[in-house]
């Protein structure tokens, strides 16, 4: 097993209690942060760590936190988004249940380094039983005196949060969150202004994922060098994969980031192998919204070299032949699974999960579902095919949030390597919609 | 002040205005389409996505081009921006697919929906649209809301623009009206069918850029193009009272607010001026209004004078004959 920042402590029984987690070294970076660092030099470390926002789309944590606009008199915030809801992710969820305090260590740490005196950590409205395991942290906190007025006699002063959501997916969008958070209906607001600018209450504001905030007390005790040696290139640490589908040992891993993908799905560290010994047909590496890969193009990338789980391997060809690692939603399907069906259930999560307001995606998320809906249950066209990649296109890039591209990317990338599947549907619809039914030809070789 | 070039055009206009906004200060045909950006309206736009341009150069300080197309009503110029509208094959092709989108689930009843004639959206589709339908699937429909004695809410054909939220919100000074659900299932609704009861609840009628919010007093009585629109003004205690009459013999068929070229309103009307004064008695007539948008209305254009042009100029003689002669 590999190094563990997040994990280490996570087994030991009574984690969850404030004297458990401060006998296994817990708070010291509240302490070193306020009694030995100025703000800045928090954010310098964090930016030295080459930390990357493990929320989805990986952008370097301490050069978002360096953007934050800090005009005088207007406070700042630090809003954690726990509204973890994309499908196949459960990593925070799992995190935040077992390791609470870890988070709250996190949000005092990273609260200091922002200058916020009020942090929220929003959560996603199914996890009632998560957030009450938080409020117990947070009071426990609060009575040790690591949270209120003057935090261990530093004279920094922060209140921390948590405020439940209403369950819906677009509110773990950045925008939505905060306007969900002040009490209005979850739309993404247009941008610019950033939340950077104007978030929360129209004050300068960041918004991070749990494990972007929970890595941040090990940097701060480590120092970000260190933390920096972790990993491979630019994508430095460790992460927490949620692996599920058809493997063996379905769990939250924590891995180094530059593990072989071969590695990560067959070595019995991780997930052990394809289930029952079959064979391995694609995976999703990041969440419903990534691309899909087929299986040689997931082990290795279009030139040939082993495919790793980092940011730069997984992205490595583009959307022609790459994906990307996402929130690390690893999700992985064997020889008797349907790529279409797989498709059409995403088409239908995320025409559930628009929030209507601007029209391609509206519109355009229903239209998919309803087409692919179609060539599941046999009524398919042969122009349907072609349709749905138009209509992709016409949804990508035109939205006010990164939803449309969501919605649009795995529809795209399903028929760009599983083409022949899906003609099969629409060709022998009557073999494909019988119980059970597989397509088993061969799956298309794409090339860079 | 910011000097950018849109379309070819150099235009100078204040700092913080929007692409959008410099320009219809061009003017003419090189203004993108604007469905839920309404000048008035706090807050409006960025919404529909029909407006969306082409950054190809995002300042003179920062000449990189923006990644993906913008939406010209809510991107403010920088100077020394280099948009491209008319000229870009990629925001054309863009559009056009925003157009189809915005059809998909309206039910095209044009035939008899009140707004035709008038229609933002039947302006665009014919400018914008494709005349083929890729769409087989079934159209998601709502039933019909009455909102007071005066409005009606045929959702169907709404494109979910905001415009009357925000008039509702801005104007009226109780809150209630908005959005319900989500995705395409997401509907403008009153709470459990409130009624919209405020002087100036009508102007949400004339802000819709559809036949979604309908005026009950104007229903079914005629075709806008059969009207007569002149500028009239009245002394209202509680608005401007400068209104539109749309008018056939002596009969006020309808009143609204006065609309620019953008179908923009100028001044908001109260609902007495709007729905209570249906008498040409009742106003002082100013004279003919001009109607410059590009819609049946103006095409027929009755204080234009009439062109005496062959009318079907490629028939057979014999045919033509007929016709009258020029």
């Amino acid at each position: 097993m590999g190094l563990k920042i997040l994990t280490e402590h996570i087994n030991v029984p009574g984690i969850e209690t404030l004297e458990v987690y401060r006998k296994h070294g817990g708070y010291k970076s509240v302490e070193k942060a306020l009694k030995t660092m100025s703000p800045e030099e928090v954010v310098e470390e964090v930016k030295t760590s080459g930390l990357r926002g493990r929320g989805g789309a990986g952008f370097p944590t301490g050069m978002k936190w360096s953007f934050l606009a800090k005009p005088e008199g207007i406070p700042r915030y630090l809003v954690c988004n726990a509204d973890e809801s994309e499908p196949g992710t459960f990593k925070d969820r799992w995190f935040m249940e077992h390791n609470p305090h870890a988070l709250v260590e996190g949000m005092i740490t990273s609260s200091y380094a922002l200058g916020a005196n009020k942090s929220y950590i929003y959560i996603r409205g199914e996890l009632l039983f998560v957030l009450r395991i938080l409020e117990k942290a947070i009071a426990e906190a609060y009575a040790a005196g690591l949270l209120g007025k003057n935090i261990l006699g530093s004279g920094y002063d922060l209140d921390l949060h948590v405020a439940p959501g209403g369950g819906a997916y677009i509110c773990g969008e950045e925008t939505a969150l905060l306007e969900s958070l002040e009490g209005k209906r979850g739309n993404p607001r247009n941008k610019p202004p950033f939340p950077a600018v104007k978030g929360l209450f129209q004050s300068p504001t960041v918004v991070n994922n749990v494990e972007t905030i929970a890595s941040v007390p090990w940097i701060v005790n480590n120092t970000g060098a260190e933390y920096a040696k972790i990993g491979i290139g630019r994508s430095t640490g460790t992460k927490l994969i949620s692996a599920s589908g058809n493997i063996n040992k379905p769990g939250v891993y924590e891995i180094e980031l530059g593990v072989p993908v071969e590695e990560f799905i067959y070595s019995d560290q991780y997930c052990g192998g394809i289930w029952k010994g079959k064979q391995l047909k694609a995976v999703v590496p990041g969440g419903s919204s990534v691309p899909i890969l087929p299986t040689n193009l997931i082990l290795k990338t279009a030139a040939g070299e082993d495919r790793l789980m980092s940011y730069e391997s997984l992205s490595d060809g583009g959307f022609v032949s790459g994906s990307m690692l996402g929130s690390g939603a690893f999700i992985v399907f064997d020889e008797d699974q349907c790529i279409v069906r797989n498709t059409w259930n995403y088409a239908r999560f995320y025409h559930h999960e628009s929030c209507g307001q601007c029209s391609p995606c509206r519109e355009g998320t229903g239209w998919m579902e309803k087409v692919l809906h179609r060539i599941e249950y046999g009524h398919g066209h042969q122009q349907d095919i072609d349709l749905l990649v138009s209509v992709a296109k016409q949804i990508e890039g035109n939205t006010i949030c990164p939803l449309g591209d969501a919605a649009a990317w795995p529809v795209a990338a399903a028929i760009r390597h599983f083409r022949e599947e899906f003609e099969w549907h629409i060709k022998h619809p009557q073999e494909a919609t019988a119980p059970g039914a597989v397509y088993r030809g061969q799956l298309a070789e794409v090339t860079a | 002040m910011a000097k950018i070039t849109f379309d070819g055009i150099e235009v100078e206009v204040e700092d913080g205005t929007t692409i959008l906004q410099a320009a219809r200060k061009i003017g003419g045909h090189v203004v993108p389409p604007a469905m839920c950006f309404y000048t008035p309206l706090k807050g409006s736009g960025g919404k529909c996505r029909v407006c969306l341009v082409k950054v190809t150069q995002g300042s003179t300080k920062d000449p990189r081009p923006m990644p993906k197309l913008v939406a010209s009503c809510i991107t403010q110029v920088q100077d020394g921006m280099v948009v491209e509208n008319t000229t870009n094959e990629d925001v054309l092709n863009a559009r056009k697919g925003i157009v189809e989108m915005l059809l998909i689930n309206h039910p095209l009843d044009c035939p008899i929906c009140d707004q035709a004639g008038e229609c933002d959206l039947q302006d665009l589709s014919y400018e914008h649209g494709v005349s083929g339908q890729r769409f087989e699937e079934e159209r998601r429909t709502f039933n019909k809301v009455d909102l007071g004695p005066y409005i009606q809410l045929h959702m169907t054909r709404c494109i979910l623009c905001y415009r009357c939220v925000y008039t509702a919100d801005q104007i009226t000074d109780n809150r209630v009206h908005g959005v319900l659900g989500r995705g395409d299932a997401a509907e403008i609704g009153t709470y459990i069918e409130n009624v919209i009861d405020n002087d100036f609840s009508g102007n949400v009628i004339d802000v819709c850029p559809v036949g979604a919010l309908t005026d009950k007093t104007w229903r079914f009585k005629n075709r806008v193009w059969f009207t007569k629109p002149m500028d009239a003004h009245r002394d209202c205690p509680t608005c401007s009272g400068k209104v539109t009459l749309w008018t056939r013999g002596e009969e006020v068929l309808r009143v609204t607010a006065r609309k620019d070229q953008y179908g923009e309103v100028e001044e908001f009307i109260c609902n007495t001026c709007r729905f209570d004064k249906k008498e040409v008695k009742d106003w002082t007539i100013e004279g003919p209004r001009n109607i410059d948008r590009n819609s049946v209305i103006s095409a027929n254009h009755y204080e234009l004078p009439v062109v005496n042009v062959p009318i079907v100029p490629n028939l057979p003689t014999s045919t033509k004959k007929n016709l009258p002669q020029e």
